[in-house]
């Protein structure tokens, strides 16, 4: 019982990680209607970012913590960064592909990601070698029922589900977030009513590049080091929840997230390898069964 | 398309200048590999580049000209690559067959391999093709990471450490024949009344149903097609390299076949010819730029599809992947072409 609970406190965490990274895949998708296989890296940005930005701090730090205020500073300025980061490539790379085929956009996305990843790799100062990422939060440990769990997988959990409620709120309730159902819904339409499409998608954009930042650091808090190609397969798995979900739904993301996270860990339990393939079977029975994910609508095509 | 070049080309020369031009290409290859000038390294790389353009042009077949998206292709090159390394290393244990018979196990080997990427890909294919959208796209890229993790679970074949001391059967020749036939073979597939279905279909889905075309037909046998030629290819790599391991084909793999295909140009034989071949030999002519090589690529790669998104070749072909209409109307061998029915 206790190794079960166990086991679903390290679920919730990894999911938390995906849930976060899978809100920014599906926000695009749903509005862009792309995928944007370079999420993942802004997550990589983020956390790497972090580390530097730590560093920065390092003469506020106290036996390698940090005060409150500097953390927040800290995980402020890496989220903001990654964000903006997020709002270049998309102007830089994406919007003047937008209304082409969908798969150039796919095919530019695997060259920014390439960038992304090589680019850092490549310069001398960060390089391709792992780093110890800094310890933001003390963690606490408490005991509930024989599972040991941290005060740090307890704020992951809750800033992964906080979020999700207020951006599902965003979207639901703000002007803003009636924009961005409106360009999801119709680009044309949308531009009509005098909507700044640009802008809209632009936000989009910083929203995501910011969750794919602070999952990066929720990673990187509990499982310290950092690396140019972490960014790579949190990706792919987080595209996978998003899917599993229902892409374009947010609060589908966040179910995908949370089921493939705790499914993952119960799998690796039994086999490592068979741990990295779970999501992907679960997956494919998800599509089979439901095709449009499981909060997913399937939309009629009219002619 | 006018090229005032064809369209005076001798019919003799037409029919069989291409093969002509493949056998002196042959001749002149192996003759600086004779001298020397085309070192070992220089000939691997163009023998990559070789199954790279099988690999290409199959996904070029569901993605250019049935309007697919296969996004896990490198899974039915590992599913071939296994196939047939399984077949010449260990069903006839590749160190004790005679000389004469290796050709043919090769052969066998090559064929089982598509054999078992056909029946997957028509095993995937069949419950995600009949549903319009990107299904098949989300489905074999699980699928392509699927394959990966099983097969490194596999211990008989080596586990996650890979297969090693498979016969480099492969060499220059099969790869040439091998991708002169599949340019071939699938010129003609899409001239055929085949081809026209699948181009429909990728024109117009709902259309092309409506017109009496059987859309799920035509696009699983499409996609059975590209894997069997996937899984082919898989087998040729896998004997050129003599070792193989399920980590090389991830995404990674799929993706790299992607930024071919697209960066070529979709929709077109000559476009998965020239991304293939360029696109393997720019990484090792950066070479010399060590950890920035990567980088350059990469924005070579972004460059391309924003200044030109319909690919380097964009669409066009060169008259020999091309067939052309009036040629399929008037069959005179010898003798002058009447102008009666012209193209356009």
């Amino acid at each position: 019982m206790a190794t079960i609970l166990q086991y679903l406190v390290y679920g919730l965490q990894l999911g938390s990680v995906y849930a976060l990274l899978a809100l920014g895949y599906t926000m695009v998708y749903g509005i862009v209607g792309m995928i944007n296989t370079a999420h993942g890296d802004f997550l990589m940005i983020g956390a790497l970012g972090t580390y530097f930005i730590a560093k920065l701090f390092d003469s506020m730090s106290i036996d390698g913590t940090y005060p409150m205020l500097a953390v927040g500073c800290i995980i402020l300025i890496a989220t903001v960064m990654t964000g903006g980061i997020a709002v270049g490539v998309e102007a830089i790379a994406y919007r003047p592909l937008r209304n082409k085929p969908r798969m150039i956009a796919l095919i530019t996305a695997v060259g920014v990601s390439m960038f992304l990843t090589n680019f850092p790799r490549a310069l001398p100062f960060i390089g391709p070698n792992p780093r110890p990422f800094p310890t933001l939060f003390t963690p606490k440990t408490f005991n509930v029922l024989g599972a040991s769990i941290t005060s740090t997988q307890i704020i992951m959990i809750v800033l992964a589900a906080v979020t999700m409620l207020a951006l599902d709120r965003l979207v639901a309730k703000t002007k803003i977030g009636a924009q961005m159902r409106a360009v999801s819904m119709d680009k044309d339409a949308a531009s009509l009513m005098g909507i700044n499409i640009d802008k809209v998608i632009s936000i989009t954009f910083f929203i995501g590049g910011a969750l794919a930042a602070v999952s990066g650091i929720c990673y990187a808090s509990v499982y310290p080091q950092v690396e140019v190609y972490m960014g790579s397969w949190l990706g792919n798995m987080s595209f996978v929840s998003a899917v599993l979900g229902g892409i374009g739904d947010i609060r589908g993301a966040m179910l995908g997230g949370f089921i493939l996270g705790i499914a993952q860990i119960f799998a690796t339990a039994i086999n490592s390898t068979f741990g990295y393939a779970v999501g992907f079977i679960i997956l494919i029975v998800i599509l089979l069964v439901k095709p449009a994910g499981i909060m997913g609508k399937v939309t009629i095509e009219k002619v | 398309m006018k090229t005032t070049n064809a369209k005076t080309m001798h019919p003799l020369l037409r029919k069989f200048g291409p093969l002509l031009g493949c056998i002196v290409f042959y001749v002149v290859i192996m003759l600086l590999r004779k001298a020397d000038i085309i070192n070992g390294y220089y000939m691997q790389v163009m023998l990559f580049a070789g199954v790279n353009v099988l690999m290409t042009a199959s996904l070029n077949l569901v993605n250019g000209f049935t309007g697919q998206f296969c996004i896990g292709h490198a899974g039915f090159m590992s599913l071939g690559a296994y196939g047939a390394a399984v077949i010449t290393t260990m069903v006839f244990k590749s160190n004790s067959i005679p000389e004469a018979a290796q050709i043919p196990v090769f052969l066998l080997g090559l064929l089982c391999g598509g054999i078992v990427a056909a029946i997957v890909g028509a095993l995937i294919g069949i419950p995600s093709l009949k549903l319009k959208g990107d299904y098949l796209a989300i489905v074999t890229l699980a699928f392509g990471e699927i394959v990966r993790a099983l097969l490194r679970l596999i211990q008989p074949i080596g586990g996650a450490r890979g297969m090693i001391g498979i016969p480099n059967y492969a060499n220059f020749f099969w790869i040439m024949l091998f991708v002169v036939l599949t340019l071939w073979l699938l010129r003609n597939l899409i001239y055929s009344s085949y081809g026209r279905a699948f181009i429909a279909i990728r024109d117009n889905e709902i259309a092309a149903d409506a017109m009496g075309i059987n859309t799920t037909k035509y696009k699983i046998m499409s996609f059975c097609i590209a894997a069997f030629i996937a899984g082919v290819a898989g087998g040729l790599y896998a004997h050129v390299l003599s070792f193989i391991q399920p980590d090389s084909f991830g995404f990674v793999k799929s993706a790299d076949y992607l930024v071919y295909l697209y960066a070529g140009g979709s929709g077109s034989l000559t476009g998965s010819v020239v991304g293939a071949v360029l696109l393997t030999i720019l990484p090792e002519v950066l070479r010399f730029l060590a950890t920035w090589r990567l980088v350059l690529y990469a924005i070579i790669l972004i460059a391309v599809m924003l200044y030109r998104s319909e690919g380097l070749i964009g669409g066009k072909e060169v008259p020999f992947l091309r067939i052309k209409r009036s040629s399929l109307y008037e069959q005179p061998l010898f003798g002058r072409k009447k102008n009666g029915l012209s193209e356009e």
